[in-house]
């Protein structure tokens, strides 16, 4: 099939950007998204002119470096997917695709669609974490969890830190991301002794970030291609709360 | 012969013996010195937090934006350990026998027993970082069966256990960059290794963002930096991952060990097309509900589905009946090779057999197959447009892993002083075939609890003087890294690096992969040869490199493993026996399996680089402890 594609094209994080026009031609329904693109670029350089820059590695939906606003959806059209994971064969032929980067205060343009979110890092950095040096362990058994609680706890974790959450809202809130960790550690007892350290640290890194406020859309859900629930974020409220209790 | 500096004693004992032979350094004096660790994946990102636990002033380096996207994150079925949770007769004793027995007796005893032994503390670390480990109702930790094994000894967390795990190792590592005593460097790849003296004593690093090429100093050098499959071009490795950092680290002289010990994974989804950028594993942990078959006649062209039972040929189950679906991965990968040799393949392409889980289905009912590998059946039908609920999966081998890697003695210490080696990049635990879920088990014992300990004995033994970085060997080296980058330039040619990428691929997988002979062997090094002419006539790189460029990263990582797959030809050609993952055709029992010459090969094969002759040094392997034996999953 044939597509017409508009990518935006960035040199550098304080050049102005632009979008592109590209023609597609022999676009395989087979093909993922990111392989469409790599069949561009390999044009590209045939022709002397420099690729397109978007992050990417695992090509299975779990590292979370790819990033791609395509028309407007975090990781395009289909529900629970990475940008990686969504196939050609979701579109039709002769359609349009608009392929933006990321857009936030909080994760500027590297180059074309790559981003830089290291925020993400430094509010893991401010409270994401156990703390126990190796060695400390006790016997793993001798820490019971149930069966629930424990699949719950992984549901949370299983967050990929991509960023889509903060993409897709309005207010470029990164409360998804935060509260998925947030909820992980609080619903385990090895995580209880610094919970209210915890999710102060993690929500004013966010802030001093330059992340927006949550104001309860949604559309972070929507886009979260792991379908990271929205009552992680209540459970962070009630963290929050809790912290100010203990205080 | 290559000294392995293995502590004398019995193998019960060795590693308790090493840890108090070991000298140690005083805590208030572990801060004068710093640790470079390259890679942020399980192996790194573990030493990285352990050494700075310990008070060391420790530079972490990853070309990810993030330490969280390290590969690492992808491993999907488990990690073993000997915790015995199940009652049915695991041990220390009997993990070090299985993955010996896996890896075809071509592993170092010492080591296995160790990783073995120091198996069942991080499962303790894991949990106490509040990894989400499967559980049972009562609480307590459950486990399922990987390949070659008879015992239920694999921890996991859905299918996402590498994810989980790197991700505690992760917030282990912020922890300490909170504290300041990690400085994380992300985007930067490392470009070469900086001896002075004969020793380890930094980096030369290129900024990915802006292209800046910065010399990093310290007192020793941790690589960590994952394995080579990517030499095949398809493989289920990230698009990133790569030789460069090892062999950078191998043309200063460290020694490459069993450069041609691939690991093809037995289930993988199957190619599609010519576009195809990499494959995409499907958990061994599904060989513990899920069938593999294929048609009895050849060229049955009737779906799945309308394939009556008594006509289906569950070959595994047939030709292992001990084993059955869970025999090791190069067993099972060479099983479903001859049933497609036969043409009894399945698919389009006729390059695939059938993983079924219709009578898991009836038997626990979907739900509880959907909470055990949910997400990987959401993968496949991501991929395949097809509902593995409903039709039986297609799967294919694919390359995986490398269990070569470069050498190192005991103390995870390469023949380069100061230069140690962890995780994938090594070659020392798995010998020619590694066990599922033993992958993410090595790279955290080498990480939290071996590394830690024989890092600090070397500091201890040094007295290494400072090294500035206006030093000759800085300098020079630094000049090296630039001089390549020009090189790339100046060629001015039309094709991607990844165009070259995937011809370097194409023969790697003809001669060097399932199935390997003499002939094919010299006639891939000839081609490899004129490939390497082709990529420094007919490249092409941007010219402006201060910025980000994955052109040009990929120029370096390809020029690499054009060499690298020309070493492993050569390391293929001259072991002339079939063993684990290493099959030489020659070399074969009448009903097609391995046929080692322990005789003659019994040996680490370490090669040392010499331009264009590297010259072969060999490791004897001796088995006091466990009994060498002809491997038998029947």
């Amino acid at each position: 099939m044939k597509l017409k594609l508009k990518i935006w094209r960035q040199e550098g994080p304080s050049s102005p950007g632009k979008f592109v026009d590209y023609d597609m031609d022999h676009v395989s329904p087979d093909m993922s998204f990111l392989e469409m693109l790599d069949v561009l670029n390999v044009g590209l350089v045939k022709k002397g002119e420099t690729p397109v820059e978007f992050d990417h590695d695992c090509r299975e939906g779990i590292c979370g470096s790819c990033a791609l606003m395509i028309n407007g959806n975090a990781h395009g059209p289909e529900t629970g997917t990475a940008t990686c994971q969504l196939h050609m064969r979701r579109f039709k032929d002769g359609d349009s695709v608009i392929i933006e980067p990321w857009r936030a205060k909080a994760f500027p343009v590297i180059k074309d669609l790559a981003t830089d979110r290291t925020a993400f890092d430094r509010i893991m950095a401010a409270g994401g974490f156990i703390s126990t040096n190796t060695g400390n362990a006790p016997e793993a058994n001798s820490i019971l969890i149930g069966h629930d609680t424990a699949e719950s706890a992984m549901d949370s974790a299983a967050c990929i830190g991509c960023g889509a959450c903060v993409a897709a809202c309005k207010n470029s809130s990164a409360m998804l991301f935060v509260s998925a960790k947030v909820s992980h550690l609080a619903q385990l007892p090895q995580g209880h002794p610094e919970r209210a350290k915890r999710v102060r640290g993690m929500v004013t890194q966010m802030d001093n970030e330059g992340f927006g406020n949550c104001s309860n859309t949604g559309a972070c859900e929507a886009a979260c291609p792991k379908e990271i629930k929205l009552e992680n974020i209540t459970r962070l409220n009630r963290e929050m709360v809790r912290a100010v209790f203990k205080d | 012969m290559l000294d392995s500096k293995i502590p004398s004693g019995s193998i019960e004992k060795k590693w308790t013996e090493r840890k108090f032979e070991n000298k140690l350094v005083n805590p208030a004096n572990r801060r004068k010195h710093t640790i470079i660790v390259v890679g942020t994946g399980l192996a790194g990102a573990s030493a990285a937090a352990s050494l700075a636990e310990q008070g060391y002033k420790v530079k972490v380096f990853t070309y990810h934006e993030s330490p969280r996207r390290a590969h690492s994150i992808a491993a999907q079925g488990g990690i073993n350990a000997a915790k015995n949770y199940q009652n049915d007769g695991d041990s220390v004793q009997r993990l070090f026998y299985d993955t010996i027995k896996g890896g075809d007796y071509r592993a170092r005893e010492a080591n296995v027993y160790r990783l073995a032994e120091v198996s069942v503390n991080i499962i303790d670390q894991c949990v106490a970082q509040g990894v989400p480990f499967a559980r049972e109702y009562g609480g307590t930790l459950t486990n399922r069966s990987f390949g070659g094994t008879q015992v239920s000894r694999t921890f996991y967390a859905k299918g996402q256990t590498g994810q989980q795990l790197l991700l505690g190792a992760y917030s282990g590592l912020m922890r300490q960059v909170a504290e300041k005593t990690v400085e994380l460097f992300s985007r930067h790849e490392m470009l070469d290794l900086i001896i002075r003296d004969g020793k380890a004593r930094g980096i030369v690093t290129r900024n990915l963002v802006n292209g800046d090429i910065t010399s990093h100093t310290g007192d020793a050098v941790l690589l960590a930096t994952g394995g080579y499959g990517n030499v095949f071009f398809l493989s289920t490795n990230a698009k990133a991952s790569n030789t460069t950092a090892a062999w950078r680290a191998y043309k200063r002289g460290a020694y490459m060990a069993n450069p041609c010990f691939t690991q093809i994974h037995p289930t993988c989804i199957p190619v599609s097309g010519e576009h195809q950028s990499k494959l995409t594993l499907m958990s061994e942990s599904l060989r513990n509900d899920g069938r593999v078959w294929v048609p009895q006649k050849t060229g049955d062209n009737r779906n799945a589905l309308e394939i009556p039972e008594e006509e289906r040929d569950y070959f595994l189950e047939r030709m292992y009946p001990a084993f059955g679906n869970l025999v090791p991965r190069d067993v099972a990968s060479r099983a479903a090779k001859r049933m497609c040799d036969e043409g009894r393949g399945v698919g389009s392409s006729k390059l695939a057999v059938y993983l079924d889980f219709a009578e898991s289905i009836n038997r626990m009912g979907e739900a509880k197959v959907r909470e055990k590998y949910g997400n990987l059946f959401q993968m496949y039908e991501k991929i395949t447009d097809e509902n593995p609920y409903k039709v039986p999966m297609r799967i294919f081998p694919a390359v995986h892993y490398v269990m070569g890697g470069l050498w190192v003695d005991y103390d995870l210490m390469s023949n380069i002083p100061g230069l140690f080696v962890l995780g994938e990049a090594n070659f020392s635990d798995h010998g020619a075939n590694r066990l599922g879920a033993s992958a993410l088990m090595q790279g955290l014992a080498d990480g939290y609890f071996i590394a830690p300990y024989s890092v600090g004995n070397y500091i201890g033994l040094q007295k290494l003087a400072a090294i500035k970085s206006d030093d000759d060997s800085v300098k020079a080296t630094t000049q090296a890294v630039k001089d390549r980058l020009e090189g790339f330039k100046k060629i001015k040619g039309n094709q991607s690096a990844e165009t070259l990428h995937r011809k370097l691929g194409k023969i790697m997988w003809d001669h060097c992969g399932m199935a390997r002979n003499e002939k094919g062997l010299k006639e891939a090094i000839s081609q490899i040869k004129t490939l390497k002419e082709e990529f420094w006539n007919t490249l092409w790189v941007p010219q402006n490199d201060h910025c980000l460029s994955s052109e040009i990263e990929k120029a370096g990582r390809v020029a690499d493993f054009i060499e690298l797959g020309e070493l492993m030809c050569l390391d293929a050609l001259e072991r002339k026996e079939s063993c684990g993952g290493h099959f030489r055709e020659e070399m074969q029992t009448p009903e097609g399996e391995t046929l080692r010459d322990d005789a003659n090969f019994s040996h680490v094969a370490a090669w040392e680089f010499m331009g264009d002759k590297p010259k072969l040094h060999k490791e004897a392997l001796t088995f006091e402890f466990a009994h060498i034996a002809q491997r038998n999953y029947k």
